[in-house]
């Protein structure tokens, strides 16, 4: 046993690098969200599309939907957008859009440009809707089960592996 | 003036004009009562811009941070105090958003982890002392000045 005692130093040490290595494969942009298996934040907003209609948290209560933060401004967005518009092509979930600090005509023009995957688009000029989803890097995507409870939140833009690992399966055990 | 140097000083110009503009355009919204304000920045920089994260609220011109420094003014002046504030952060950002975290289980290392290691660190030093002043002197090597010849 004492001779072995001029390990310890070594073992500390790697513990201590084994502990920092993990540390650094972490991204630190990934925050947790207190809001993963809390009710959705109540809203009423009107549509992107219709400034006359508007939609309420409760409206969607009774099915499983998704929603996408997104803004004409946000480049990012541009990135996951082909594979959103693929997704919602499959009629798996309804898709809604959550049109954060934009200009109307600019959410518009860029949906026309880009292609609409969203059911509908809710306007969220001020941001305040944004605030209370927790909503700090555009774009975001959340699951929302029959319930209004939040199951999933993505921070970034949706990527092919995101969608098969995390969300189809989630979605699958949600039985939709 | 040459025609390169004319059209140099015309781009400087334009950037900076800009540039100028998009100060403007980023100025916070600050309320008439600087009461109010003060209050407002002593919360803002105790809350993280999660944005720029190692930036506070207060610090930060992020279009996130100026909307939520305003939501603290809003707060604020509907009477809410510091807490509720506070409540209202780690509610939809966690806490993250928190410079000072709560004392909890899971950050306990953070809070302790410090502190544990100071002592440690303590106690192997007094271990070592101890042991060394039991020791003979043959134990040690001689000092450099010990093993030097005399001096001529």
């Amino acid at each position: 046993m004492k001779s072995l005692k001029f390990l310890l130093p070594l073992l500390l040490f790697l513990g201590l690098a084994l502990m920092l290595a993990a540390g650094l494969g972490r991204d630190p942009k990934e925050v947790p969200s207190p809001l993963i298996g809390k009710p959705a934040p109540a809203f009423t907003l009107t549509r992107l599309d219709d400034a006359q209609q508007s939609i309420k948290r409760d409206d969607l209560l009774g099915k499983v939907w998704m929603l996408n933060v997104w803004a004409s401004w946000c480049v990012a967005c541009r990135e996951e957008h082909p594979l959103l518009v693929e997704f919602s092509r499959r009629k798996t979930v309804p898709v809604y859009g959550l049109n954060y600090k934009d200009a109307r005509t600019d959410g518009l023009r860029w949906l026309a440009k880009f292609g609409n995957p969203y059911d509908a688009s809710l306007f969220d000029n001020d941001g305040k809707v944004g605030i209370d989803f927790g909503v700090y890097g555009v774009p975001e995507t959340f699951i929302i089960d029959k319930q209004g409870v939040i199951r999933f939140k993505h921070i970034g833009p949706v990527t092919e592996t995101v969608l098969r690992e995390r969300i189809e399966p989630l979605l699958k055990q949600l039985n939709v | 003036m040459s025609d390169v140097l004319r059209r140099w000083m015309a781009a400087v110009l334009a950037a900076a004009a800009l540039c100028a503009g998009a100060v403007a355009a980023e100025a916070p919204t600050v309320a008439d009562d600087p009461v109010l304000e003060a209050k407002v920045m002593a919360i803002a920089a105790e809350l993280r811009c999660l944005v720029c994260q190692n930036q506070t609220i207060a610090d930060s011109s992020a279009g996130l941070a100026v909307d939520l420094r305003n939501q603290v003014r809003d707060m604020l002046r509907q009477g809410q105090d510091r807490k509720q504030i506070v409540a209202y952060m780690t509610d939809r950002y966690g806490d993250f958003v928190l410079y000072r975290p709560p004392l909890k289980e899971s950050t306990a290392l953070l809070w302790f982890g410090p502190a544990a290691l100071l002592l440690g660190g303590l106690a192997v030093l007094v271990w070592v002392l101890r042991r060394r002043n039991r020791l003979a002197p043959d134990q040690f090597e001689l000092d450099e000045s010990d093993s030097l010849p005399p001096r001529p």
